[in-house]
């Protein structure tokens, strides 16, 4: 358990150590912080997105030990230790991953809110499945809601970077 | 046409995709400024009730909280978005009129600290009968949501064109249906934010919006500012659909809370205050009746439609109008009659949603042309093409169509769909349905009454040519349009899409553009954009002319490269010509804006609807019901659009995938719902249904090859006309598989299970008379399941 701290007004809080991206980060907590918040407030990883804070639209999807969590469900002091990787972890040296070249060429981008979180999701889908089925990729994104896009290209961006390509032929 | 373009026509990748996969974009609510505090507004929870006292001393002495305002600290000058119907305040001072309406507002050092402060606002109120049936308010001893406006008639329309009673009288047939919309709403999935700060006497504010033109002009006015004081600037949006398209109390409380504690403030909704706050899609009803000759052609048509406005006029006065005026763009007849009354009740104001106005009448014309054409006997895809319009056509209502290519579309869709084959052999349970579509290319006159172009832009080229920025005062909400833009820069200037930058939306630093809104800105921005690169290509080719020796009508430029015309050889870098005439003659810029023509007729209302160019679609779904649940399954979607030269294929694809994808939740699975004292039942996403990627049929989306005459390049829209023909679509293709007619949207399995068990009963019961007067063993007829039954809106 992560050591407490109560301040003069009685409010505890709770010293954690976060492994985001790789980066090592000790902070402070309240018990119902929520990782999004720690994450955007704390740490300025804003690439992380706050839609709905209910579970609901998957904006704020992390990978926890590489599975990917809404992390608005997930309170800061249970990621305590854990390795988290966000948006901007998915990127190596400045260098895109495949998946994120493959939905760029795909336009499988519009308003980019969903975008991190449907990466993320991807990523992780395509670490533990390198080769999906259409179903797959469905199920995988399904958490993750895009209102712009109708999931068309998204889909199509999935299945074309697990098949090693990341430049449609209408490029 | 000639094709001979470099950069349009091409799906270049979007300029801001490496930001947005690696979540370096910043949208308004990631920004943090120094200092800055953050900002909640306390809301009514009663629908109707007298504001009797406000005690906000207790939230005063709250630690951590640094202002706390009402009506008595703000103006009390009444905005809108439709200049006609200025009824809103930023707080309430006498009554609260929906669950939701706005009281006080709170500045806080952190969120945690404005909720308690809220909570210790006391606010006394005397709770009102509320009206919250639409159908109803009308009605003799309702209550009344505003004094001043009776029978909370916000806005009354009677048109006529033509001569409707003696078409009808003379028709070979007339029907009348009805049918009902619902309440939905855009659900962008950024949530709203404003960021407010003052320096001296000047307002920043940095918001998620989908015009900052109109948020300028309409914070100005509130706050008695010149214009030049107020700057708006727009970072990157998550998402508007219409829902973004006004200034709301985040801005009007945030600019008061940020002067009152001399520091930034954040203001921010969450998903349920979006929901309150809401200027999603008006629930309708809607009577439509047409009479017809013996071959199906339209000879009259009549709209009689309410509306249920919710408690504030929004940009709904635009929406009445819209409904009845753009219904005779498809199809082409002479007489035409749209009544239509928008009335007042006390729910969440609705104003403009993707297809403003559109969608839902498009549903039930679509809807009753279909009964229409199974009273004659006619094929569906048949009816739609007798009466397709026809290019440099005038509409009833005087909207003058230069490009149309409706019945192409419709013969492309036709094969595409394979209609004829499955129109012939689909099992029962199985049915495919077609429906048509159109929306304006930009609204010809603006929201308020201005003679400002309606847009405009600059470029500047960079001192060594290496690069050129386009300044727009237009808005990327995710369509693409800064990508667009570019491309039509640099074809222009003939130079590459790849050395474009962009800046956007800024009203200080970008010029003047009205937004994101009535799918208006590949034509309206792109003819400033054109006009700007052209600009910057003629200056190129005259320094050119004098380092080549060679006369400028002789040179050309394209690609980045100045060539003669009439000789091979001389040849010219865009970097070495630009970089010659920036130390020679000064920087190089091109300016460019756009007004539309004179657009309409004279009657009142002749205005909206008006544009200098109209889109064509036409869709064919496919559907399996299971009998037994009501579930219908979307077997696929075809999709062919007459959308004029495509600047982007890929990024078009796009928006008809997207209004594609939120037609379909308007018509089987979206709706907002409300108890019986008004409150929103599902203002969250679990429960307001978003489709996922799992629900989503497989699509197929073309375009006819199309040229707009009076567009940069040819353009028309796209954006939001692709919505228009997808709800209709569903409900012919509902009927064809099951013979039932849902009237009311959306087309729930529920309903459609409900209109099969009325079918069923009314099958049981004449097949029981049948069998009574026959006698028992007598063989049963089956001729019932295929007599269609409509179902009377609920």
């Amino acid at each position: 358990m992560a050591q407490a701290i109560t301040d003069k007004d009685g409010v505890k809080r709770y010293l954690i150590t976060l492994n985001v991206n790789g980066d090592v980060h000790t902070v402070l907590v309240k018990g119902n912080a929520i990782l999004t918040n720690v994450l955007r407030d704390q740490l300025d990883l804003t690439g992380t997105k706050k839609g709905c804070e209910l579970g609901d639209c998957g904006s704020c999807t992390v990978l926890l030990d590489g599975k990917p969590v809404d992390s608005c469900l997930v309170l800061a002091v249970e990621a305590d230790g854990r390795r988290i990787t966000t948006i901007e972890g998915v990127a190596e040296n400045g260098r895109l991953d495949a998946i994120q070249q493959s939905m760029i060429n795909h336009a499988a981008v519009q308003c980019g809110y969903c975008t991190p979180g449907m990466v993320l999701s991807a990523k992780a889908l395509l670490t533990r499945n390198p080769h999906p089925s259409e179903q797959e990729v469905r199920e995988a994104i399904s958490g993750n809601l895009c209102r712009c896009t109708g999931y068309v290209h998204i889909v199509e961006a999935v299945l074309a970077t697990a098949q090693g390509r990341v430049t449609p032929d209408d490029h | 046409m000639s094709d001979n373009h470099s950069v349009i026509g091409r799906s270049v990748p979007r300029i801001d995709g490496p930001e947005k996969v690696s979540g370096a974009a910043k949208y308004t609510g990631d920004l943090k400024f120094p200092n800055m505090l953050y900002g909640k507004i306390l809301t009514s929870p009663h629908a109707h009730a007298r504001i009797l006292s406000i005690d906000t001393s207790e939230a005063e002495r709250l630690p951590g909280v640094k202002a706390v305002i009402t009506h008595k600290d703000v103006p009390t000058l009444k905005y809108g978005l439709s200049p006609a119907r200025w009824d809103e305040s930023i707080f309430c001072s006498d009554k609260v009129r929906f669950v939701g309406d706005k009281v006080a507002a709170v500045a806080c050092l952190d969120e945690d600290t404005c909720y308690k402060a809220l909570k210790l606002i006391k606010v006394e109120y005397e709770v009102l009968p509320a009206a919250l049936d639409f159908l109803h308010a009308m009605d003799e001893g309702q209550p009344q949501v505003h004094e001043e406006y009776a029978r909370n008639i916000n806005t009354e329309i009677h048109q006529e064109f033509g001569d409707v009673a003696k078409a009808l009288a003379e028709a070979h047939h007339v029907r009348t249906d009805t049918f009902v919309g619902q309440r939905t709403y855009q659900s962008p999935i950024e949530p709203h934010s404003a960021i407010s700060m003052w320096d001296a006497e000047k307002l920043t504010i940095y918001s998620s919006t989908q015009s900052p033109h109109y948020f300028q002009h309409y914070i100005a006015r509130e706050f008695d500012m010149p214009m030049g004081d107020v700057r708006i600037i727009k970072p990157y949006l998550g998402g508007g659909f219409g829902g973004k398209l006004e200034p709301t109390g985040l801005e009007f409380a945030g600019a008061v809370l940020a002067k009152l504690t001399g520091r930034p403030v954040r203001t921010f909704y969450d998903r349920a205050e979006m929901f309150a706050h809401n200027r999603g899609r008006h629930a309708q009803y809607m009577e439509i009746t047409t009479g017809v000759d013996k071959n199906g052609k339209i000879l009259a048509a009549k709209a009689n439609f309410l509306m249920d406005g919710g408690a504030y006029t929004s940009l709904g006065i635009a929406s009445a109008y819209y409904a009845g005026a753009l219904l005779p763009l498809t199809y082409e007849f002479d007489n035409y009659q749209f009544d239509m009354f928008r009335v007042y009740t006390n729910l969440p104001a609705c104003g403009a949603q993707r297809g403003h106005g559109a969608p839902q009448p498009k549903y039930a014309f679509e809807s009753h042309l279909d009964n229409v054409a199974a009273d004659l006997g006619i094929d569906p895809m048949d009816i739609r093409i007798i009466n397709a319009r026809r290019p440099n056509t005038v509409t009833p209502n005087d909207f003058r169509v230069n490009s149309c290519k409706i019945k192409e579309c419709l013969e492309r869709v036709r094969v595409m769909s394979d209609w004829d084959e499955k129109k012939k052999n689909l099992p029962l349970g199985r049915g495919i349905g077609v429906a048509t579509g159109s929306f304006v290319t930009g609204a010809g006159y603006p929201i308020y009454r201005t003679d400002l172009p309606h847009a405009a832009a600059f470029i500047k080229v960079c001192e060594d040519g290496t690069a050129a920025t386009l300044y727009t005062g237009s808005v990327d909400i995710g369509q693409g349009s800064d990508t667009v833009l570019c491309q039509m820069a640099a074809e222009a200037m003939g130079y590459r899409y790849e050395q474009m930058k962009i800046v956007a939306a800024d009203t200080e630093i970008t010029p003047l553009d009205f937004g994101a809104y009535a799918s208006r800105q590949t034509y309206m921005s792109g003819a400033a954009v054109k006009q700007a690169g052209e600009e910057v290509k003629r200056q190129i080719l005259e320094m050119a002319s004098v380092m080549l020796g060679l006369p400028a009508d002789d040179l050309d430029c394209d690609d980045g490269k100045i060539f003669s015309k009439s000789r091979n050889g001389k040849s010219l870098s865009f970097e070495e010509v630009a970089r010659k005439h920036f130390v020679l003659r000064g920087p190089l810029l091109g300016r460019g804006s756009y007004t539309p023509p004179k657009l309409g007729g004279s009657f009142k209302g002749a205005a909206v609807g008006t544009s200098p160019a109209y889109s064509f679609g036409a869709q064919v779904g496919e559907v399996a019901i299971d009998e037994e649940t009501g579930e219908i399954t979307v077997v696929g979607i075809w999709d062919v659009h007459d959308c004029g030269k495509v600047i982007n294929p890929r990024l078009l694809h796009g928006q008809v995938h997207g209004a594609l994808y939120m037609g379909m939740g308007e018509a089987v699975w979206e709706e907002v719902l409300f108890d019986d004292k008004g409150r929103i039942k599902n203002a969250e996403l679990a429960n307001y249904r978003l489709l996922t990627a799992l629900d989503m049929p497989p699509i197929t989306s073309e375009v006819v090859d199309s040229y707009e005459p009076s567009g940069p390049w040819g353009v028309k829209e796209v954006g939001e006309g692709a919505t228009n023909p997808t709800l209709g679509m569903f409900s012919n293709a509902i009927f064809d598989a099951m013979g039932v007619r849902v009237n009311s949207l959306p087309l729930s399995y529920e309903k459609v299970w409900r209109a099969l068990k009325e079918k069923r009963e009314r099958e049981e019961d004449a097949g029981r008379e049948r069998d009574a007067k026959r006698g028992a063993g007598a063989p049963r007829e089956t001729d019932a399941a295929t007599q269609p039954v409509y179902a009377t809106p609920s």
